[in-house]
């Protein structure tokens, strides 16, 4: 008997017009969405125009986000805005997203309802792993890559192995997805599936929102990863239903894959959500990870400022979870809490809850959505010896600014209750 | 022949090229700021021809093909690792930066090394310590696009089609 696919080899046969493919196999698969960002936008529009092309493959299937530093940063920024703004205009782009409509992108794409379970998207964005949450398959790519996508519709891909996490019980309060994933780059390191897919599966995804899903296929990229992918579940469908199409050109319907019985696998890895504690990745590697309980049993760790926002963690839950913890309290003295909602509808839901008189009250700095601070461009940038605690996803030196700042890695309700205490805290005295 | 700039594992792209420096795409403007977080020294030193030996899991991080842009306007030759980061990988090809994966070479050579690359065959010669390395065999799929001379020829052959 041949041996059986995994869920990202059936979305990419099915893109590539074949029946099964095996892994290490070389395809050209047709693209649902390609994206780029500020950053990476302006060298992919470049290079489409060495390419020979005139006109994109589909003007709603590019999707062109000024997110990074935006609103512009200084006068180069705004010019690399400008880039894009220019080329989605003469292209006719309509999913191109002005200051005043946008978000973040990895947060803004789902919520739009632009990628659904099934679809094959390409991203100028190390970050696009972020929808394999909705059972897509999805991937990062260099702006290269992406002026080809725009072009020709189609990328070139080797299909990936896979290291399948079964995922049992349920995971306590306090405990979120980047909690899990966290856990799970401590245990496999950040090359641990280098080139391959991570496909979380088992009785416990069910009891992971589709925020804690996101967060966890968001990061997929830190152990080096292909891609994250989860299977399609009633919360999924119910996700996708909620958030329906903004782009009535683009007919998505909701394709469910599911991996064959006999699906070869490199490695599994059983997950008991039920024991995960809340996890801080120390500096200077997302794979440095210890629990709440054993920072506990080190002297305290003093910080400067916090960040509670990004692709990773700037959705409603993770807003809701901050909330939670600030309400009625006050950020320490000297401390610098930064909150970024991911998108304007996350902002404005903040404004309805009550979260944004929360989060002032607190002492916290409530900013439009923007990337900024997680990779040092703006709004929240560290100076030499500084440290934060952050809920992005990179602790790299350097990352948030000077070479000799750090940072560290936490889920929105570690990072809450460290600015409460000016020094990093777990959320279960509060 | 080239001099070695030798570095650890998992190189991520927030050092080869910082992000507050991706205002611009420009090449020859990112080289100014090549590998400066984790080598303040590379920039005045290295030389055209010279060559990066790195640990596994080179060009971890972003997606930004900026970091390889900058590492090939700095003049590098070729960067040696047992291992890359898929997108650096894709993006290497992309920008015309040779690369090869052995873990043989990367662990044997040394900061400051002279080392010679024979693209043609993948034999890594280490003039100073006169040792030669295997380099792995791109898959043929690869060799295609480096033989039509990248992506960008490949994507401009089938437009015209």
């Amino acid at each position: 008997m041949k041996p059986g696919m995994t869920m990202t080899q059936k979305i990419l046969a099915a893109h590539a017009g074949l029946k099964t493919v095996r892994s290490g196999q070389f395809i050209e698969a047709n693209l649902d969405i390609v994206l780029a960002n500020d950053i990476t936008g302006p060298p992919a529009v470049a290079e489409f125009g060495k390419m020979g092309a005139k006109s994109v493959f589909d003007a709603n299937k590019i999707v062109l986000i000024p997110d990074h530093f935006a609103p512009n940063k200084d006068i180069k920024a705004a010019a690399q805005c400008k880039i894009l703004r220019e080329f989605a205009r003469d292209q006719g782009i309509t999913n191109y997203f002005e200051v005043g409509e946008m978000g973040i992108e990895h947060v803004l794409l789902p919520e739009k309802g632009l990628v659904s379970a099934g679809d094959a998207v390409i991203g100028a964005d190390s970050h696009t792993c972020t929808y394999g949450a909705l059972g897509a398959f999805a991937t990062g790519v260099g702006s290269t890559d992406m002026a080809a996508g725009m072009a020709t519709g189609k990328a070139w891909f080797k299909v990936p192995a896979a290291v399948k996490f079964e995922l049992t019980g349920k995971p306590s309060k306090w405990v979120g997805g980047k909690d899990v994933i966290l856990h799970i780059i401590g245990l496999i390191g950040v090359d641990g599936a280098l080139y391959q897919s991570m496909e979380f599966v088992g009785d416990g995804v069910q009891n992971l929102s589709m925020d804690d899903r996101f967060t966890m296929a968001n990061m997929a990229i830190e152990a080096g990863a292909k891609n994250g992918i989860f299977p399609v579940d009633d919360r999924t469908r119910e996700y996708i239903r909620k958030h329906r199409n903004r782009n009535k050109a683009l007919k998505k319907s909701v394709k469910a894959y599911n991996a064959d019985e006999n699906a070869v696998y490199s490695r599994e890895i059983q997950i008991d959500l039920g024991k995960i504690r809340p996890a801080v990745a120390f500096p200077h590697l997302p794979e440095n990870v210890k629990t709440i309980d054993e920072i506990d049993r080190i002297s305290r760790i003093k910080i400067d400022q916090v960040v509670i926002g990004s692709c990773t963690n700037g959705r409603m839950e993770d807003m809701a979870v901050a909330a939670k913890i600030l309400k009625g309290r006050k950020i320490a003295k000297g401390l610098r809490c930064i909150i970024l909602p991911g998108t304007q509808q996350v902002y404005l839901d903040c404004v309805r809850e009550g979260y944004a008189e929360i989060f002032v009250k607190a002492g916290a700095a409530l900013s439009t959505p923007t990337c900024g601070p997680c990779l040092g461009g703006h709004m929240g940038v560290l100076a030499a010896g500084e440290r934060a605690v952050s809920t992005t996803n990179r602790n790299f030196v350097g990352r948030m600014g000077h070479v000799d700042s750090e940072i560290y890695l936490a889920g929105p309700a570690v990072a809450a209750a460290s600015a409460l205490r000016g020094y990093i805290a777990g959320p279960e005295e509060f | 022949m080239g001099k070695v700039f030798k570095y650890g594992e998992n190189v991520n792209t927030d050092v080869i090229i910082p992000a507050r420096y991706l205002v611009t795409s420009d090449p020859g403007e990112l080289a100014r700021h090549c590998m400066e977080d984790i080598d303040a020294n590379f920039v005045a030193e290295a030389r055209p021809g010279d060559i990066i030996a790195a640990g596994a899991n080179f060009g971890c991080g972003s997606s930004r093909e900026h970091a390889a842009a900058a590492i090939k306007a700095s003049g590098v030759a070729c960067v040696i690792a047992p291992s890359f980061a898929r997108i650096f990988y894709r993006n290497a090809f992309n920008t015309g930066l040779p690369i090869l994966e052995s873990e043989e070479a990367a662990k044997a050579i040394d900061a400051g090394d002279e080392v010679e690359v024979d693209f043609e065959t993948g034999a890594i010669y280490n003039r100073t310590k006169e040792e030669t390395y295997k380099a792995e065999p791109f898959p043929p799929f690869i060799s295609g696009l480096i033989e039509k001379g990248g992506l960008i020829n490949y994507v401009k052959d089938k437009l015209i089609v």
